[in-house]
C-alpha cells in the first residue's frame, strides 16, 4: 500500500498532526505540500536552530544579525555592508553545472533584495579525490557553474578554498558566500507591511523546476547513483542574464524608494517569500494562483506555490507606486505582475484567482514559527580501542628520511578554478585569490572612494573537525581571522555554513553541537560577531556521514588602504622570521591524513588569548608596510607556507632549525611568517617581543632552491611544476559521469 | 575642456561603472548611453564596455548588434568620432561589422581571467596614440571568447595598413597572429580584449592602461 501523502512530502507523522492542531482540521494537499517545504530542515533549521542561539551575535556595529536575508554591518562612511554564506551541496551533487550556478543565484538575490549591491563572491568548494573519474566530473561541472552563471550575472568571485578528500566522494560540498555594499539608507529588510499593499513577482516565469527541491534534495542523503540521477528535475536551472537584469530593476526599485520591503524567491519559492514576508510584517496575504506567470500550461496550484525556478523576486508596493514599478520593469525588461495583496490578520490565503475559489488558508506564521523544533539526542561518537587508536596516530608513524616528496605531494595550485572567474569587475580587487583573504576597496557603483578596504576569508579544515569538533572550529575560527589580519584588517563579522551529515545521527548532532561551542568560543573571545549562516545537514552517501566541515567567512575592515598590503611572497636576500610558536603535532595535519591515512592522533593546543595578541601584531605589520612577505602558516605547516611564499614570487630560502618531520608539517595555530629586509627584520623581531609574540628568525631567502637543513632540498622548478601542473594532470585523465 | 566619453549600456553589459570611473580618474567625464538610444548625444567618444549583452544568447556581440544605438555607433564612427570596443564591446564591433574578423572560443575551452603583458603593436589608433610602439604593458584579460579569428587576406591587410593595435606577448587564447586589438582603417574604431580600465590604479596591481584610455582622453573635443 502507498505511505501516507504527509510521509511522501517528507513529513513525520508528529509533523503531520501538530498541522491538524493549528489548522483545527486536516489539511488539503496544497496546504501540506507548503508545510512540508516549509517545515523541511533547509527552510526550518528544526535540527539546529536550538544550537545556534549559543552564538554571539552582537556587537555595535551589527545593523543586521541573523535571521534575514543577509547579516549587515555599518561599514562607515555611510557605507552599509551585507555578508551571507550559504550550501548548494545536494543539487551540486546531482546536477554539478546547474547546482553550482543556481547557488550563485541565489545568495546573489539575498543580498540585493536587501538592497545591498553584491560586489564579490567567494565559493569554499569540496569534493571527492582526484584520482576517482566522478569527483572530476563533479569538480569541473561545479568550477563552470559557477564560471558561466558568476562572471555572466557580473559579480566578481575573488577566492574560496579548493579540497580534496575522500569524505566528500558522493557529496561535495559547495558552499558560496556573497558580499554586497550600500548606502546606509537603501537597506530595507523583507516586510510586507500595509494593508492593502501589492505583491508583485518580479523575473522569470514560474515552471515545473526545482519542485520540492528543500525536502527532496537538501533534507536527505545520497544512496546510489541511480537515485540521484531521479532527482536531477528536483535542480534548479538559472538563467544569469534574467538575473542581472533583476538586480539592477531591483536596485532602481529601491533607490527610488518604491517597495516596502523585498524578498528574494529561493527555497521554498512563492510560498516561503509570501509567509515570511507577510508575518515578519505582523500581516496576512492573499496570494492569486493566476497572476502568477507559467512556463508550461496545467501546473497545479501546490506546483505554482513550491516551485524553485530561479531568478524571480517578490516587491511589497503600495498601489500608489504600482506604475512607477511596472515602468521600472519595462526598460530592464523583467517581468512583473501583481500576484497578492497584504491583508490583516494574518492569514496566508492561496486563491484560484482574485475573488476565486480559496485554495489553501493556514496561519502564515505557522509556517515559520510553529515549525518543529529538535533537540535530537547526541553521543559522542565511540572511541576507538587502544590498538586502533594507535594505528591511526600520525605520532607513531616513522620519520621520512627526506621530507621533500612528501612536500611536493603537498603541493596544488588553485589557479586552474579561479582564473575562470571574473575576480576583477567592478575595481575592487587589490589582492585577487590565491592570498590569505582577498583585499578589497571598500566602494562598487554608485559609492563613493573612501580610501579605506575590506579583507574576506573563507576557511574550513574537516580534518580538525572529525579529530575534535569544538577546538578544530575554534582552530578555523582562528585561522580565518588572522588571513584577514594579514592583509591589515580587524576582523568585524562572521558568517557560517555548518556542512554536517545525517543529523538523526547522535554522533551528527554531538559534532554540530560541540562544533558551536567551539566557534562561539572563539568569537567570543577574539570579539568578532556571527551575523548570518546556513545549516546544510544530511551530508551523506552511502550511509556514511562526511567529516564534520564548518566552513566561516570571516569580513575584517582596513582603516587605511593606501598600499598594497604585503602579499605571501618573499624577496632577494632577506630574513624570514617565525611569529608563534610551533607545538610539533601532527594530528589532523594534511601530512598525517593526505600523505599518510591517518586522520588519529591529537590536535595542537589552541590559546585564544596569545592568538588575538599575534592578531594585533601581524595587523600592525600589515599595515606600516616593514614586511615584504607575510603569510599565516595553516595546511601543510611551515613546510607548504613557505613553499607558497617562495612559488609565488620565484625566490628561493633557506632554512635551519627545525628539528624534524612535525615541526615541518605540524599545523599548530597562531603562527605567521614574515620576510623582511635584514634591518626591518630586527625591527620586528623587537617589534614581536614587545608584543608578548614569540619570534624566532627562521633563516634566509634567495637563489633557487627550497632548503630546510636536514630535511627539504628541492629546485624551485620541482615544486613549480609539482604546484602548477597537479590539478589539471588529474583532469586530463578525464570524468566520468 | 573635458573630454565627455558615452559608455553604452546594454542590459547584461557589467563594465560600465568601471569604465566611467576610469576615464573620470584620467580627467574625462563619462556617461552612460542606454542601448534603446537613437542617438549616442554630445559626447567626444564612445566606450563599449565589456559584459554580457543580451546575456552572449546565441552568441557574444550578435543580438547586441541590433540595438537602436548600435546605428548611432555606426554613424558617429563614420563622421570619425573615436569609437573603443574593450571585451564584449569588441565582440559586439565584430558583428556590427564595424571591424573584421571574429572573436572565437579561448583555445582551451575555458573562460581566462588574469593578467597578460601586451605589446604596442601600432600607434596610429586612438587607443595608442600616446604609447610607444614596442611599449610592454601589463593588463587584465577576462573572456571565454577572445580568440581573434580572420581570413588570411583580412589578415594581411591588418598588418599592411598598420591596424593591428596591441598583441599578446605570450599568447593566451589562440588568437591569430597573437591579436589582441585592432582597429579600423582610420583609426578610430578600435576593438581590444583586454581590459585598460582595470589597469588604471597601482592599488589594482598595475596603471598601464592608464596610456591606453589617457590617448583616447587626448582626443580633440568635437
Amino acid at each position: 500500500m502507498d505511505q501516507p501523502v504527509h510521509r511522501a512530502l517528507g513529513l513525520t507523522d508528529d509533523e503531520a498532526a501538530s498541522i491538524d492542531r493549528i489548522l483545527g482540521r486536516h489539511p488539503n494537499y496544497l496546504e501540506l505540500a507548503m508545510y512540508s517545504v516549509m517545515w523541511s530542515e533547509h527552510c526550518s533549521y528544526k535540527s539546529s536552530r536550538l544550537h545556534l542561539r549559543r552564538l554571539p551575535t552582537e556587537a555595535p556595529w551589527v545593523l543586521v544579525g541573523p535571521g534575514e536575508g543577509a547579516g549587515v554591518i555599518d561599514a562607515g562612511d555611510g557605507i552599509a555592508v551585507a555578508l551571507r554564506i550559504e550550501s548548494h551541496n545536494h543539487p551540486s551533487a546531482v546536477e554539478p553545472y546547474q547546482g553550482a550556478a543556481t547557488g550563485v543565484g541565489g545568495i546573489i538575490r539575498d543580498l540585493f533584495s536587501m538592497g545591498a549591491r553584491p560586489v564579490a563572491v567567494m565559493d569554499p568548494l569540496r569534493f571527492g579525490p582526484l584520482d576517482d573519474p566522478r569527483s572530476r566530473w563533479i569538480l569541473e561541472g561545479v568550477v563552470s557553474g559557477i564560471s558561466g552563471y558568476g562572471n555572466s550575472v557580473g559579480v566578481p568571485n575573488v577566492g574560496g578554498e579548493l579540497v580534496f578528500d575522500a569524505c566528500y566522494t558522493g557529496n561535495p560540498l559547495v558552499n558560496v558566500l556573497c558580499l554586497g555594499v550600500m548606502p546606509k539608507d537603501r537597506l530595507v529588510l523583507a516586510r510586507a507591511t500595509g494593508v492593502g499593499n501589492l505583491a508583485v513577482l518580479l523575473g522569470s516565469s514560474t515552471g515545473r523546476d526545482g519542485i520540492g527541491g528543500v525536502s527532496v534534495l537538501a533534507s536527505a542523503g545520497f544512496g546510489d547513483a541511480e537515485a540521484e540521477a531521479a532527482k536531477r528535475p528536483s535542480v534548479q536551472v538559472g538563467d544569469p542574464f534574467e538575473e542581472k537584469r533583476l538586480i539592477e530593476a531591483c536596485l532602481q526599485l529601491l533607490d527610488e524608494g518604491l517597495a516596502v520591503g523585498v524578498q528574494d524567491l529561493g527555497g521554498a519559492g512563492l510560498t516561503c517569500a509570501t509567509s515570511e514576508t507577510a508575518s515578519r510584517g505582523g500581516m496576512g496575504m492573499d496570494v492569486y494562483v493566476s497572476e502568477v506567470a507559467r512556463r508550461e500550461p496545467g501546473m497545479e496550484p501546490f506546483e505554482v506555490m513550491t516551485s524553485e525556478s530561479q531568478e524571480r523576486m517578490l516587491a511589497i508596493v503600495e498601489p500608489g507606486n504600482l506604475d512607477r514599478v511596472l515602468e521600472v520593469a519595462r526598460q530592464w525588461e523583467v517581468r512583473a505582475s501583481v500576484v497578492g495583496t497584504v491583508t490583516a490578520g494574518g492569514s496566508l490565503r492561496i486563491l484560484e484567482r482574485p475573488d476565486g475559489e480559496v485554495l489553501a488558508d493556514i496561519p502564515a506564521a505557522s509556517l515559520h514559527e510553529d515549525a518543529p523544533l529538535y533537540d535530537r539526542p547526541q553521543a559522542e561518537p565511540a572511541r576507538p580501542t587502544p590498538a586502533d587508536a594507535a594505528a591511526d596516530d600520525p605520532a607513531n608513524l616513522p620519520a621520512p628520511g627526506d621530507c621533500g616528496p612528501d612536500l611536493l605531494a603537498l603541493l596544488a595550485d588553485p589557479a586552474w578554478a579561479y582564473r575562470q572567474y571574473d575576480h576583477q569587475l567592478f575595481l575592487n580587487t587589490v589582492e585577487a585569490p590565491g592570498a590569505d583573504a582577498a583585499v578589497l576597496r571598500l566602494g562598487g557603483p554608485g559609492l563613493p572612494r573612501t580610501g579605506r578596504g575590506l579583507a574576506l576569508s573563507t576557511d574550513g579544515n574537516h580534518r580538525w573537525c572529525a579529530i575534535d569538533p569544538k577546538l578544530g572550529t575554534a582552530m578555523v575560527v582562528a585561522e580565518s581571522a588572522l588571513n584577514v589580519a594579514c592583509a591589515g584588517a580587524k576582523p568585524a563579522a562572521l558568517v557560517n555554513c555548518l556542512n554536517f551529515g545525517n543529523p538523526e545521527h547522535p554522533e551528527v548532532m554531538w559534532q554540530l553541537s560541540q562544533s558551536i561551542d567551539g566557534m562561539g568560543e572563539a568569537c567570543r573571545s577574539l570579539g568578532i560577531p556571527v551575523i548570518g549562516g546556513n545549516v546544510s545537514l544530511y551530508n551523506e552517501s552511502h550511509g556514511r556521514d562526511i567529516d564534520p566541515t564548518p566552513i566561516v567567512g570571516v569580513l575584517g575592515l582596513i582603516d587605511h588602504l593606501e598600499r598594497r598590503p604585503p602579499s605571501p611572497i618573499l624577496i632577494d636576500d632577506g630574513r624570514l622570521l617565525l611569529l608563534g610558536e610551533t607545538e610539533s603535532v601532527l594530528g589532523g595535519s594534511r601530512w598525517a591524513v593526505d600523505i599518510n591515512g591517518r586522520r588519529g592522533g591529537t590536535l595542537p593546543a589552541l590559546d585564544l588569548e596569545t592568538h588575538g595578541r599575534l592578531l594585533d601584531l601581524v595587523r600592525l605589520l600589515a599595515n606600516d608596510g616593514v614586511a615584504a612577505g607575510l603569510h599565516d602558516v595553516s595546511e601543510g605547516g611551515l613546510a607548504v607556507t613557505l613553499t607558497e611564499m617562495a612559488l609565488r614570487s620565484g625566490v628561493g630560502f633557506r632554512v635551519a632549525g627545525i628539528a624534524n618531520h612535525a615541526e615541518l608539517f605540524s599545523e599548530s595555530p597562531s603562527r605567521a611568517v614574515v620576510c623582511a629586509e635584514p634591518d626591518a627584520a630586527q625591527a620586528i623581531f623587537r617589534q614581536a617581543q614587545a608584543a608578548g609574540v614569540p619570534a624566532a628568525f627562521l633563516g634566509g631567502t634567495g637563489g633557487d632552491r627550497l632548503v630546510v637543513d636536514g630535511l627539504v632540498d628541492l629546485s624551485l622548478a620541482d615544486a613549480e611544476r609539482a604546484w602548477r601542473d597537479t590539478i589539471p594532470d588529474a583532469l586530463a585523465a578525464g570524468t566520468a559521469n | 575642456m573635458t573630454t565627455r566619453v558615452g559608455v553604452v549600456l546594454f542590459p547584461g553589459s557589467n563594465c560600465e561603472h568601471d569604465a566611467i570611473e576610469a576615464v573620470e580618474s584620467l580627467g574625462g567625464k563619462g556617461e552612460l548611453i542606454w542601448h534603446g538610444e537613437a542617438e549616442v548625444g554630445d559626447v567626444d567618444a564612445v566606450i563599449l564596455p565589456g559584459g554580457f549583452a543580451h546575456g552572449d544568447y546565441l552568441r557574444p556581440g550578435a543580438i547586441a548588434r541590433f540595438s537602436p544605438v548600435m546605428t548611432a555607433v555606426a554613424r558617429f564612427a563614420a563622421e570619425g568620432g573615436p569609437v573603443v570596443g574593450i571585451c564584449n564591446g569588441f565582440q559586439v564591433l565584430t558583428e556590427a561589422g564595424l571591424l573584421p574578423g571574429a572573436l572565437q572560443k579561448n583555445r582551451g575551452l575555458k573562460f581566462v581571467c588574469t593578467t597578460v603583458e601586451l605589446e604596442v603593436s601600432s600607434t596610429r589608433s586612438v587607443l595608442t596614440s600616446g604609447a610607444a610602439a614596442g611599449q610592454r604593458l601589463r593588463i587584465p584579460i577576462n573572456h571565454f571568447e577572445g580568440n581573434y579569428t580572420c581570413d588570411e587576406a583580412t589578415l594581411r591587410t591588418l598588418e599592411a595598413e598598420d591596424r593591428v593595435v596591441l598583441r599578446y606577448v605570450d599568447n593566451p587564447n589562440g588568437s591569430t597572429a597573437s591579436i589582441a586589438g585592432i582597429s579600423n582603417e582610420a583609426g578610430n574604431v578600435v576593438g581590444l580584449m583586454p581590459h585598460p580600465e582595470r589597469a588604471c590604479d597601482p592599488l589594482l596591481g598595475s596603471d598601464d592602461g592608464r596610456v591606453l584610455l589617457g590617448s583616447l582622453l587626448s582626443v580633440p573635443a568635437r
